[in-house]
Parts: structure tokens; sequence; C-alpha cells
């Protein structure tokens, strides 16, 4: 039996009138990786906040651990390391200092805390900044040290709060690899918003939406279930109308996208197909029968931005479009 | 107890670490020098420091303030408030570190008054009783100061609002003897109670009053109670 690290269930939160989150539950394996996928105020954050101790809910609980956040908080407390999503550090601190300090919040000590020092400085690449005042460091670097003092502890369970926000680009594929090289020891809850984030780091998602979960699942099969059909691009030099006709005539395809000029000559097509069936062969053999130059053809990646935007418009935009 | 004691360590470490700390004590010194010269310098000099402690209690009205604000402000507004409630340390450990590096602070700034006992022992025979009494009832006092001053830090992310409402609070309270004389019945009564100068005066003519000890350490307690309450609220916001 896989053992839930984070258990939530029926998590609602109020402020004042206000329900930030209200009945969410979804659980999180020992050793996975969760993504939180939500807008800005889809309540991704108090969700967060809740499991971490620093507020209790309103109703409904969260274990973390095995333990109940609110009735056992400081045992619970003691199995997370948490990154908030604005990196709070204490900038008169060197990065050493630090460390320390919250390896000692977590009751370490002496040896054992210089070797989990010296193995985060080593793992986050923080060795050479050991005595640089952290209110000197980049964004880039204050990022690692957070993520460093968040693990220092060994938690079972780390909670990321977007953790790859408001930093550069080349910064967030390190961080991204940090995360990733994480969550092969811990049990990974993060919160983005952006969705190959998401799709990249996390082997399930959970979507909130205005405080509730609008799906939950692997993004590729949210995708599929949501869309009901999975989808081929199709890439072929021909006039767009005689490519179009073609592949609207092959057995199985249900739907051929509007066709998008790729070069000179060269149009692409999403083309979509019942779940179950595979088209692409056919697609192959059709169009070298109409005399059509096939460019390229693949199962379209997932585009979680779609499902997204279906799931937190209830499919407006689709059906505009 | 230990995390208190790191936690305070910490905050200790931080102060000294700020130029604050010395401009603040090298003020406190300058001030209460002034009043020790004019004290032995008057027509009728008398070696003690009962000219020195009652202006020391209005400058640590100024200090408390000062170092106090930030103390729980500053790290609403930097975040890491959040990372302390989250991590497995109890409510009123933080509130006790934080408040032992107070305690700490009002040493420091203290004890390099403990000069002017030097020269009145140098130069004089003073009683030494109203002198010990004297200090303990000046740490008693800087501790209440520094507690009403945490307090207020914890209510808001603004340093300057929490210092303040601090130094007003502890203002009503250093005139509160005053303004009982304009009254009568239970109004002066309450004022008169209130009043922490009105509980040091004891102190400065050697004298330990329970009730004066009481009155502070009671002080202290319920303004440390209450900040413990107030970080207790912010989780539930």
């Amino acid at each position: 039996m896989t053992e839930r690290m984070i258990e939530v269930q029926g998590l609602t939160k109020f402020y004042g009138d206000f329900p930030a989150v209200s009945g969410v539950s979804f659980s999180v394996n020992k050793g996975e990786t969760v993504g939180l996928l939500g807008t800005n105020g889809s309540g991704k954050t108090t969700t967060m906040r809740v499991l971490t101790g620093y507020m209790p809910p309103t109703s409904g609980t969260v274990r973390v651990a095995g333990h109940d956040i609110a009735a056992d908080s400081l045992e619970a407390r003691r199995h997370i390391g948490y990154l908030p999503e604005s990196v709070p550090l204490y900038a008169d601190m060197t990065v050493a200092e630090s460390l320390r300090f919250f390896g000692r919040v977590h009751a370490m000590d002496g040896a054992s805390l210089a070797l989990a020092l010296d193995r985060a400085l080593g793992a986050f690449g923080l060795g050479d900044y050991r005595d640089t005042l952290v209110g000197k460091l980049s964004k880039g670097y204050r990022q690692r040290l957070g993520l460093a003092q968040a693990v220092l502890h060994e938690p079972e369970v780390l909670v990321l709060d977007e953790p790859t926000v408001s930093i550069d680009p080349v910064q967030v594929v390190d961080a991204r690899n940090l995360i990733r090289r994480l969550g092969e020891e811990h049990t990974v809850l993060l919160s983005t918003h952006q969705l190959g984030e998401a799709s990249s780091l996390c082997e399930r998602v959970v979507i909130l939406h205005e405080g509730a979960v609008v799906a939950e699942g692997h993004p590729d099969a949210i995708a599929e279930q949501l869309h009901g059909a999975r989808r081929i691009s199709v890439e072929a030099r021909a006039p767009a109308e005689q490519t179009a006709a073609a592949l609207g005539a092959v057995p199985g395809v249900s739907f051929v996208g509007p066709s998008v000029l790729v070069e000179e000559g060269v149009y692409a097509f999403d083309v979509t197909a019942p779940l179950r069936s595979d088209v692409r062969e056919p697609i192959v053999e059709a169009l070298h029968a109409a005399g059509i130059a096939l460019r390229g053809l693949g199962r379209s990646s997932v585009d979680l931005e779609d499902v997204f935007l279906q799931l937190t418009t209830g499919g407006q935009e689709e059906a505009d479009a | 107890m230990r995390n208190a004691a790191f936690l305070a360590w910490k905050e200790t470490r931080s102060y000294y670490g700020s130029p604050m700390a010395y401009v603040v004590s090298a003020a406190f010194l300058a001030l209460t020098g002034q009043f020790f010269v004019s004290g032995i310098a008057e027509l009728l000099p008398e070696a003690s420091l009962r000219e020195v402690f009652t202006p020391m209690t209005f400058a640590l009205i100024l200090w408390a303030p000062i170092v106090s604000m930030r103390l729980l402000a500053e790290e609403q507004k930097l975040g890491t408030l959040e990372l302390l409630l989250t991590a497995p340390l109890r409510d009123w450990e933080i509130v006790l570190g934080k408040f032992c590096a107070l305690v700490a602070m009002l040493l420091s700034i203290v004890a390099p008054t403990l000069v002017y006992v030097v020269l009145l022992y140098w130069f004089a025979s003073p009683d030494g009783g109203p002198v010990l009494t004297g200090y303990l009832g000046l740490l008693l006092y800087g501790s209440a100061a520094g507690a009403l001053g945490l307090f207020t830090s914890s209510l808001t992310g603004n340093q300057i609002v929490a210092g303040i409402t601090a130094a007003v609070a502890l203002l009503f309270l250093t005139l509160a003897s005053e303004a009982s004389d304009l009254v009568s019945g239970l109004p002066s009564t309450l004022l008169a109670g209130l009043s922490l100068p009105a509980h040091y005066t004891a102190f400065v003519a050697g004298v330990i009053e329970l009730g004066n000890v009481v009155y502070f350490i009671t002080f202290i307690a319920l303004f440390l109670f209450l900040t413990t309450l107030s970080l207790e609220s912010r989780r539930w916001r």
C-alpha cells in the first residue's frame, strides 16, 4: 500500500466571509511530485499555508506524514520543508549563518548540522557564497538558498510555493533541475501557474479554480479526458484546401483544424481523432495516394494551456473558437 | 527553552551587527552622563545616582520603541515570520526568544553606566543599597517598556507604526501619575496604579516594595502573553 504523505480532505478556508478555498480534497503519495495548478487567486497559496500549519483550516482536515496539522501541529511541522512564494530570508546573515539558523530551528545541532550544512552548500552550488551576506545574493541564488533552507533538515515532505516565479529563464532551468533532483528523494507538492513547468516536473497535477479542485491526474490524461479525443499534427506541402480535404476523408478523423502556414507552400493542421484509434498510418497512406508531400506527422503535445483555459473558463474559450 | 535561547542569540547578533546598536548606546550614555554630571556638580552634591535614575527611565521610554519595533514587524514584512510559524517552534518560544534578546540589549546599554558607580565610589562613599535597588528597578522598567514594544511590533508589519504606538502608550503610562493628580476618585486611583514611574520611585529611594515588583512582573507577563496571542491570531486571520 502506498503511503500517503499529504492528505487533504474537504479543506475549506474562509478569510472573513470570503471562501478562499472550499471543499478541496487531494492526496500526495510518498515519493510523488504533485503540482498545484491554478491562476492567481485560485487558492494555491492558501492551501499551502494551511498545509504547512501557518494557519488552521476553517473546516476539513489536513494530515502530513500521518499527523493532523491542526491537532498535532508541531509534529506535522517537523516533517515539512516549506519555501513560501516570496522566498523570505534574513538579509543580514551570511549564507552559512542562515542555513545554520534554520537547521537549529529544526532541532539540528553539532556535527549533524555541520554535515547537513556542507551537504546543502554543495548540492545547491552555494559553496562559494558560504560567507556572503544574503542581502547581496542575486535572485537566483536567493532561490537556491531558500530551497536549501527548506531541505536542510531532510524533511519527508517539501512544499514549494511558486518556486520558479520571478527568476530569469536560465535560473528557472537551474531551479527546475534542482527540484527534479529533490523529487527523487522527497515527496514534493509545488504550486505554479506555469503549465509547462507542471507537466515537466510533476507526475500529477491538481488544478484549482476559484478555491475548488476542477481536475486531478496526469497532465496528458486530463487533456485527453477533457477533449475526449487525441490530436495529431500534420504538416504537408500542398495547397491548404487540398490537404484539408484529403485529411477529412481519412476514416477515423473527426475534425480537421484550420490550416497554419508554416513556410511557402507548407501548411500545418491539427487533426482530431477518437481516443482509441490511431489514425497516423491511414493519414500517411491517404496523403500519399493524393500525391501530397508529407513533411511531418506526430501526436500533438498535450496542450495544457488549452486544458487549463477550458477548465477555468468553463469551456467558454473553446466554444467561442 | 533551547529554541527561545537560539532565537534570542540570532536577534542579539543581528542587533549588534547594525550601527543602530552603537548609536542608541552612545545616545543613552550621553544623555544619562549629562544628568550624572549635573547631579554631582550641584551646590549640594550628593554621592548617589538618585538624579540619574529618573532621567534614565525617560531615556528607556525612548529606547524601548526604537529597539523593539523591528523585532516582529520586520519578520512580518520580510515574510520570515511565515518560516518561523511553520517551523516546529511554539509561538511562546518565539516571543520569549525576542524578549530575552531585548533584555540582553537592555543590559548592554545599562552596563556602561556602571562607570558612574565606579566614579562615585572613587571619589566618595555612597550608600550601596539605593544604587542596587535603583538598577534592579531600572531593569524591570526597561524590560516592561520592551515587552510593550514587542507587543505593538506584533500587531503590524510596519515598524514605524509599531514604534510610534509603543512610544505613545509608554508616554501615557509615564504621565499617568501626573494625570492622576488632576482627577479624583476611582480614575485617579486607576491612573496612579497604571503609572510606570509611580512604581519606580521606591526603588530609587532604596526600597524594594513587593507591590512594585509584582506590578512590573505582571506588566511584562501580560504583554508577553498578549504578544503570543497576537502571533496566534495571525494564524486565524
